[in-house]
This record gives C-alpha cells, sequence and structure tokens, in this order.
C-alpha cells in the first residue's frame, strides 16, 4: 500500500519533491505498506459502519428527509513532527494572546484605534462588533477560552493562517472520534510511531470552564448550552457534554430570575453559574439581540452583565472572526506584543481600501474573494474555478458593499496521500484546524482536525461541500 | 435531572415498548390466519379491524384505508408513518428521544436502538418483511429486548432511569390491556361465556402469545383456555412480568424512588392514581371485571393509565413549558423594577425568587 505515491508538483506532506519519503513519515510508510489492499478495505468499511452506528454524524440542512451523513473519514493520517508543532503552538499562542488583547482594547480604551493601526470605521462597522458590550469586563478578562484557528501550507509548504474562529467553532469531537476509530483499527502502531494523545481535551475544556466561574462560586454548575437536537453540530454537543460531565441544555431549559441563571429540573430551579455556549450572540437572549430567537434565554445577558453567570465564549468576540479584522492581526501581534507573526497571514486585500479594490477588479480570475462574515465555504468566490457569470455576480456584489469582501489570492493548498477507491491513493488538499482552550492557561491540543477536500482538484475542504476528515498525529519525535 | 431530559427518558422508553408490543400483536394474528382455512373478505375484516381498534387508531386508519384487509392493517401498524403509532414511528420517536439525551445513555444503549432505527429504515427491512413476516418481527421484538436489557445493565439506576422505568411499565400496562382487549366482542357485555369453540380457543391463546404468556399459562392453568382465567392471568397475576398488576407495581415503585415517598404515602397526583389503581389490582377479582363486562372495565383501565401520564407530566416535566413570550415580559418587567429602584435610590435588595412559572 502507499507504494509509487508521487507529490506531482505539488507541496505534499509525505514525499518530498524527488518523491521520497520525508522523515517523520517513515515509519508510518513501512508499517502501512505491510497492509494489504483486502485488509485496509475491510478496516475502512468498518469504520464507516461503526460511525454511523454510533450516530456520529451531521444534519444535512434543507433535506426534508432529515438525512444524517456521516463526515467522510480517511483513514492515512496526517503526520507533523515534533519540531514543527512545536513552532505551529508557538505561533498559535502568540495570535491567541493577541486576539485577546486586541478585543479587551477596542471594548475598552481603544488605544489601538487611537494609535491609528485599525481604522475605526472597520470596528465600529463590524457585524460582530457589540458596542452594547463597551466597558463591560468579562471574567477573568479572557474572551475567547476556546478558539479554532484554520492553517494551511502553501505550494512550498510555509505554514499560514487562513481564519480564525472565535464565535463557535465546532469541530473537536471528530478529533477525538477519529483517533479512537484509528486506535480501535491499528492498535500496534502509535506506540511504534510514537503518537502524542488527544484525549484530554474535554478536560482541560472544563478546566477552563472551571476557571472562570462567577467570583465566590466555589463549585460551579457549567451547562453546554445548544441551540437543539436539529443542529448540524449536535452530535458534537451532547459528546463533550458526555465527556465534561456537565449537562447539556437548550435554551428552553434555563429561565432567569432576579439577574440569575437557573435551569428546570424535576426537583424545582437549581442555579448554573458557567455557560459553554454553542449559539452565536444574535441567538442568545432574545430581549437583547434578535428578538424572533427561540433558541435562547430571556434575560441571560442581564445575569451575565450582573456577573451571576459566565459564557464562553465571550460576547462581542465574533468581531475578531472578521474577515476584514483578520487582516490586522499581524499589526496587533505587533501592536500589543511587540513580536513579529510566527505564522504569517495570506496576503489579503481589502475592497474598501482604494488601492485594494482597484487591484481586486482588475484581478478576480486568479484571486478567491470571501465574504467578511461568513463561513462553511458559504459566500466565496474562487476566481480560477468560476464561470464569468459568477464572476461578475461578486464583482457587483464588492462594488455595492465594498466594507464586507476581502480577497486573497488562490493558494495551491498542500496535499496528501488520501484513498481514493480501490486501494488507490492520491494527492488530496488538506488543511488543518487546531483547537486553542484559553483558561488559566492556554492550552492546545497536539495536532486538530485535519480537513480534506475529497474531490480531485478541490481546494474546499469544508464537510457541507464534499470535504472529509483525517487522523492528526503529532509525533514525540522528529522522524 | 433536568424536565426535559426526565421527559425524553420517559418517552424513549415508552416508544420502544410500542414498538416491541405493536409488533407482538400484528405477528400473532398473522400466525393466527395460519389456522384458519378459507376466509372470504368479511371473515378478514372481522378478524383484523378488532386488532386495529385495540391500538385506539381507528379513525387515522380509515383516513388512509377504505377496508381493513390484512395488507392495509399490517402495513399501517408496521410500516405507516402517517400512522403515529406504528412500529416505524415508534422507533424514530424512541430514536429522536434518545438522541436529545445522548450524553445521559450508554453508548451501548444508544448504539442498539440506532441500529434497530437504520435497519428499520432500510430496503433491507422491507425485504426480510416480503420474506417472512414472523422473522421480521422475531427481529424487532429481539432488538427492543435487546434494548431493555442493555437499559438494565449498563445505565446508571438513578432518577433517569427510574423515568425510564415508568415509562417501559406505563406503555406495557396500556398495550398488555389492549391486546386483552381484541377478541371482546365474543364475550357477552357483562358475565363471561360458559365455554367457547374451538376458534375462539385458538384467538384467546394467540393472546397469550402476544403477551409471551403462553407457556406459563399451562404451567398455572393447565390446557384448557378460557376468557376468565386469560384476564385474570394478564390483569391480577403478581409475577407475570407483562401483566398488568406487575407493571403498576413497578410503575409504583419507581415513582416513589423518583420522590423518595414511601408506601401507603403520596405528595402528588401521579402517585395517589398509581397508589389506587395497585390496590385495586392487588384486591380486586376476575368474577368483579366480568361483572362488570371485560371491554367496559379495560376501558376504564386504560383511562385510569392515561391520567397516571398526564400527572406525572404535570408534577415533573410542565413547568418546562411556560410560554416564551410570557418569559419575555417577565424579563422586561424585572429590568425596569431594577432600574425605577435605581433611580429613586434605594439600594438593590434580592427579593424572594418567585414560586414555579406559570404555564400557558
Amino acid at each position: 500500500m502507499l507504494n509509487g505515491y508521487r507529490a506531482e508538483n505539488f507541496f505534499d506532506e509525505m514525499v518530498d519533491a524527488h518523491d521520497q519519503v520525508r522523515p517523520h513519515y517513515r515509519r508510518f510508510q513501512q508499517l502501512f505498506s505491510e497492509i494489504k489492499p483486502e485488509d485496509f478495505d475491510r478496516y475502512r468499511q468498518s469504520v464507516d459502519l461503526a460511525f454511523l452506528r454510533q450516530g456520529i454524524t451531521f444534519n444535512v440542512y434543507g433535506d426534508a428527509q432529515g438525512t444524517e451523513k456521516i463526515f467522510p473519514f480517511d483513514l492515512v493520517p496526517r503526520i507533523i513532527a515534533h519540531k514543527e508543532w512545536e513552532r505551529i503552538e508557538a505561533g498559535l499562542v502568540q495570535r491567541i494572546t493577541a486576539l485577546n488583547l486586541f478585543l479587551h482594547d477596542i471594548y475598552h480604551e481603544q488605544k489601538i484605534v487611537k494609535d491609528g493601526v485599525v481604522p475605526p470605521f472597520y470596528v465600529l462597522s463590524g457585524k460582530h462588533f457589540r458596542r452594547e458590550f463597551s466597558g463591560f469586563n468579562v471574567p477573568k478578562d479572557i474572551y475567547i477560552h476556546i478558539c479554532g484557528t484554520d492553517l494551511i501550507r502553501g505550494s512550498d509548504g510555509g505554514w499560514m493562517v487562513l481564519e480564525d474562529n472565535g464565535r463557535c467553532p465546532s469541530g473537536v469531537s471528530y478529533v477525538l472520534e477519529n483517533r479512537r476509530a484509528m486506535k480501535r483499527t491499528f492498535p500496534g502502531m502509535f506506540e511504534e510511531v510514537g503518537v502524542r494523545p488527544v484525549e484530554h481535551y474535554a478536560q482541560e475544556l472544563l478546566k477552563a470552564l472551571q476557571h472562570i466561574a462567577p467570583a465566590g462560586v466555589a463549585d460551579p454548575t457549567i451547562v453546554l448550552l445548544t441551540p437543539g437536537a436539529y443542529n448540524s453540530a449536535y452530535f458534537e454537543h451532547t459528546y463533550l457534554a458526555r465527556q465534561m460531565g456537565i449537562e447539556i441544555v437548550e435554551g428552553r431549559d434555563l429561565v432567569v430570575r432576579d439577574a440569575r441563571v437557573f435551569m428546570r429540573t424535576t426537583k424545582g430551579l437549581q442555579p448554573v453559574h458557567v455557560i459553554y455556549r454553542r449559539i452565536d450572540d444574535d441567538f442568545l437572549d432574545p430581549t437583547v439581540f434578535r428578538r424572533d430567537s427561540m433558541l435562547g434565554v430571556p434575560g441571560i445577558v442581564r445575569a451575565y452583565r450582573a456577573g451571576n453567570v459566565s459564557l464562553a465564549n465571550s460576547i462581542g468576540t465574533g468581531i475578531a472572526d472578521d474577515k476584514v479584522m483578520y487582516a490586522f492581526v499581524p499589526k496587533m501581534i505587533k501592536y500589543y506584543l511587540d513580536q513579529e507573526p510566527i505564522i504569517p497571514n495570506v496576503p489579503t486585500y481589502l475592497a474598501n481600501e482604494e488601492s485594494d479594490k482597484k487591484y481586486l477588479l482588475e484581478n478576480l480570475d486568479p484571486l478567491v474573494v470571501k465574504a467578511a462574515n461568513e463561513s462553511g465555504g458559504y459566500g466565496m468566490l474562487i476566481g480560477p474555478k468560476s464561470s464569468k457569470e459568477e464572476i461578475e455576480k461578486f464583482r457587483g456584489a464588492i462594488e455595492a458593499d465594498p466594507r464586507n469582501y476581502i480577497a486573497q489570492p488562490m493558494i495551491s493548498l498542500s496535499r496528501h496521500p488520501t484513498h481514493v477507491g480501490n486501494g488507490q491513493f492520491e494527492g488530496r488538499h488538506i488543511d488543518l484546524r487546531p483547537y486553542i482552550i484559553y483558561g488559566e492557561k492556554i492550552t492546545i491540543v497536539p495536532g486538530g482536525l485535519t480537513r480534506v477536500a475529497l474531490r480531485k482538484g478541490s481546494i474546499v475542504v469544508n464537510s457541507s461541500q464534499g470535504g472529509g476528515s483525517k487522523d492528526t498525529w503529532v509525533l514525540y519525535g522528529d522522524e | 435531572m433536568l424536565s426535559r431530559v426526565a421527559n425524553c427518558l420517559y418517552w424513549m422508553s415508552r416508544y420502544i415498548e410500542r414498538a416491541e408490543n405493536i409488533a407482538r400483536l400484528v405477528d400473532t394474528n398473522l400466525q393466527l390466519l395460519l389456522d384458519f382455512r378459507k376466509l372470504d373478505e368479511q371473515r378478514l375484516a372481522e378478524h383484523w379491524l378488532p386488532v386495529v381498534q385495540a391500538t385506539g387508531d381507528e379513525d387515522e386508519f380509515f383516513k388512509l384505508h377504505p377496508i381493513a384487509t390484512a395488507e392495509a392493517v399490517t402495513e399501517f401498524m408496521v410500516f405507516q408513518m402517517e400512522n403515529s403509532n406504528s412500529i416505524m414511528q415508534s422507533i424514530c420517536q424512541a430514536r429522536e428521544n434518545a438522541r436529545m439525551v445522548r450524553d445521559q445513555i450508554t453508548g451501548e444503549l444508544w448504539e442498539e436502538l440506532n441500529r434497530l432505527y437504520l435497519f428499520i429504515r432500510s430496503q433491507d427491512a422491507r425485504r426480510l418483511w416480503d420474506q417472512s413476516p414472523s422473522e421480521f418481527f422475531e427481529k424487532i421484538k429481539a432488538s427492543s429486548l435487546h434494548i431493555v436489557g442493555i437499559t438494565f445493565a449498563t445505565l446508571i439506576h438513578n432518577e433517569g432511569w427510574q423515568f425510564n422505568q415508568v415509562g417501559k411499565f406505563l406503555e406495557r400496562a396500556d398495550k398488555t390491556s389492549r391486546i386483552l382487549d381484541v377478541r371482546h366482542q365474543t364475550l357477552p357485555e357483562r358475565g363471561s361465556p360458559k365455554s367457547i369453540n374451538q376458534t375462539e380457543a385458538l384467538e384467546w391463546s394467540a393472546i397469550l402469545r402476544s403477551c409471551s404468556a403462553w407457556d406459563a399459562y399451562k404451567s398455572i392453568y393447565g390446557a384448557e383456555i378460557h376468557p376468565k382465567l386469560v384476564a385474570e392471568f394478564l390483569l391480577l397475576n403478581e409475577d407475570l412480568p407483562r401483566s398488568v398488576r406487575f407493571c403498576v407495581t413497578e410503575l409504583n415503585t419507581a415513582l416513589r424512588r423518583i420522590s423518595g415517598v414511601q408506601e401507603g404515602r403520596f405528595v402528588n397526583e401521579a402517585e395517589k392514581l398509581a397508589g389506587r389503581l395497585l390496590a385495586e389490582l392487588q384486591f380486586g377479582t376476575v368474577d368483579e371485571i366480568f361483572d362488570r363486562g371485560l371491554h367496559n372495565y379495560l376501558d376504564e383501565l386504560q383511562l385510569q393509565l392515561n391520567s397516571i401520564g398526564d400527572a406525572l407530566f404535570e408534577s415533573y416535566f410542565f413547568l418546562s413549558f411556560a410560554t416564551f413570550d410570557e418569559e419575555v415580559f417577565v424579563q422586561q418587567e424585572e429590568q425596569q423594577q431594577q432600574q425605577a429602584r435605581r433611580l429613586i435610590g434605594s439600594p438593590d435588595r434580592p427579593r424572594a425568587r418567585p414560586g414555579p412559572l406559570k404555564t400557558a
């Protein structure tokens, strides 16, 4: 298996430009090549079946039959050497530290704006900037407790940050379940190759949630707030709640009295102190944000303001997810930490800047255009792969609302050997989403979710658009 | 325990039990037909209509089918999604409830229930049904019993488990009473028949088989089948795990474990009703039942079981469902009061917490 695999003019994770297996893949490749194709096929089927049986699925929106699909899982793991991971880790810690300082700043003194580093217009016009929270002190001064930062590697193998997800990043349950599936399938390999564990994620998350409990609460009650069973990430919500041993609640399970949050139990109302919410700001409290939200809890924002309940992530972090704000993160790192970014951004053009706009509109063909506040692969134009009409449609949208569009050169994402059927392996483009937990200290579980674009040539890795995932192995050593 | 979670656990086990009992009912009636020769359409309808009536879904049935043929009834009770109590719907509902409380149940339980769900939704289910209905029902029953076993052996026996038990035994008591009611038209309105003919004997033994009670019946009463004895066994027997008395005993025990209230007392309506019904079943006799008429008695019994379910909802789940608009209003009011207090400069004093919410 995997013999004769070639890089084909792409940066490949496993083999170098001369098709030689890279040192950190060698031991794995030896073990993997001993697997017989018929055994591999059997493994694959049993993993898929196990995922389906366990209900490790996501809901497909707009499907009347309520179809649940498994997130396709590829059995060839993505491997990262120890040294490389150390650098990624340092880069991520640097980034989240700067983002947190930025959020504190714009909700307080706004020094970065006054010093002319970030134009005030971009902050004030941010769709997710919550001016109601200006001057509000969040517990322990932590804004983003859980961050999923998407990383990619370009054609030279250099790492870049593609985007930050500082609201309700999802996908971590796949990290944990993928690992479980791999351990069941290749039990011998882990020790042999030397793979660092990921199983402590839930524990670390729980510790971070306990850390932000309101003052004076010794034994806080922590809950996970879900939009409900019809949300596409519902499996993950129940999974994490179970792993942490906390209750999973829906909005209707909570009630606010005297600016305190309670849950409705068979024994009456019981106080709640920390809420890991998987609901966006907009839907959190119909008395404050969207009035039509039936998912939220009326009064919860008042309880939050009174300091009686803590939320993770804090309200208002969405401004840091704004793709326009993303362009300024390297400057934030410089401004707050006086450091150079360890992991650079992808070069980004802002449609609202006159000079960028001109270049952008004249060069839509080779660029990737993104709406500033969309995710999941929606609201995106991949110039080289789009028709004239699609490009013109985006041109109109950009001209009508330049504040909400950015453009980036199309990056040829690194590729990774991936099973394509019948025991054949080909290169497919991948990215990486590590999960950063910010509590008493910053913790990153080694690795993260490697997503893979299963369609040949595709660079869109989102599950809603034909993406799959891989287990990510961070090694103890470098080979 | 969250009220919503308790509610889900209760309904999860009710629906699993429902699926199993419908499988039992239809299976036995299909097999029964093998014992009769040459039945015309009229006779077939006479056979199948009571089966639909037993489930209480007669009106729904006739909205979908003109007459009670074997195909129509079995389709209605097994696969039809329009029937909210079909096996298919029951399994989907059980699984949906389980999905909402996945963090509260074990992986083993979820996987078995999910397996059953994936099976019934698959083409394999249809294929098996076409080949051999009895094997199909065997599979449904086996899976349900497997789930009951997994529940017992892997779920922590805490409050949630008690709600699960309540749901299971309430449903089972109801279904046993309905299965027993299937042949009531062959009985006099009051009193019991002196003797029954060969066909009727087969029909009554089918009822026993539906409740897995045939062998146990013979060992206690001998080979003679009599409606009175069948009713006594399925209603009043202390030890038969599908008898109504057994179910109500278990139900009553689970209710008391939830509240911690001892026998002979009650703190809510559900406990009062369950305790009263249990006493009737413990001290009642089958002669009294037949004096009133079996069908009348069973009708009444089903109403009593329903009111236990309603009372349970009132006592433990209902406070979950205050209307949303009402909540928004309460919050706005609280906020205004807070602001008013600030305006007149009085210190914020904590107020007494209001009691349970009013409901719509």
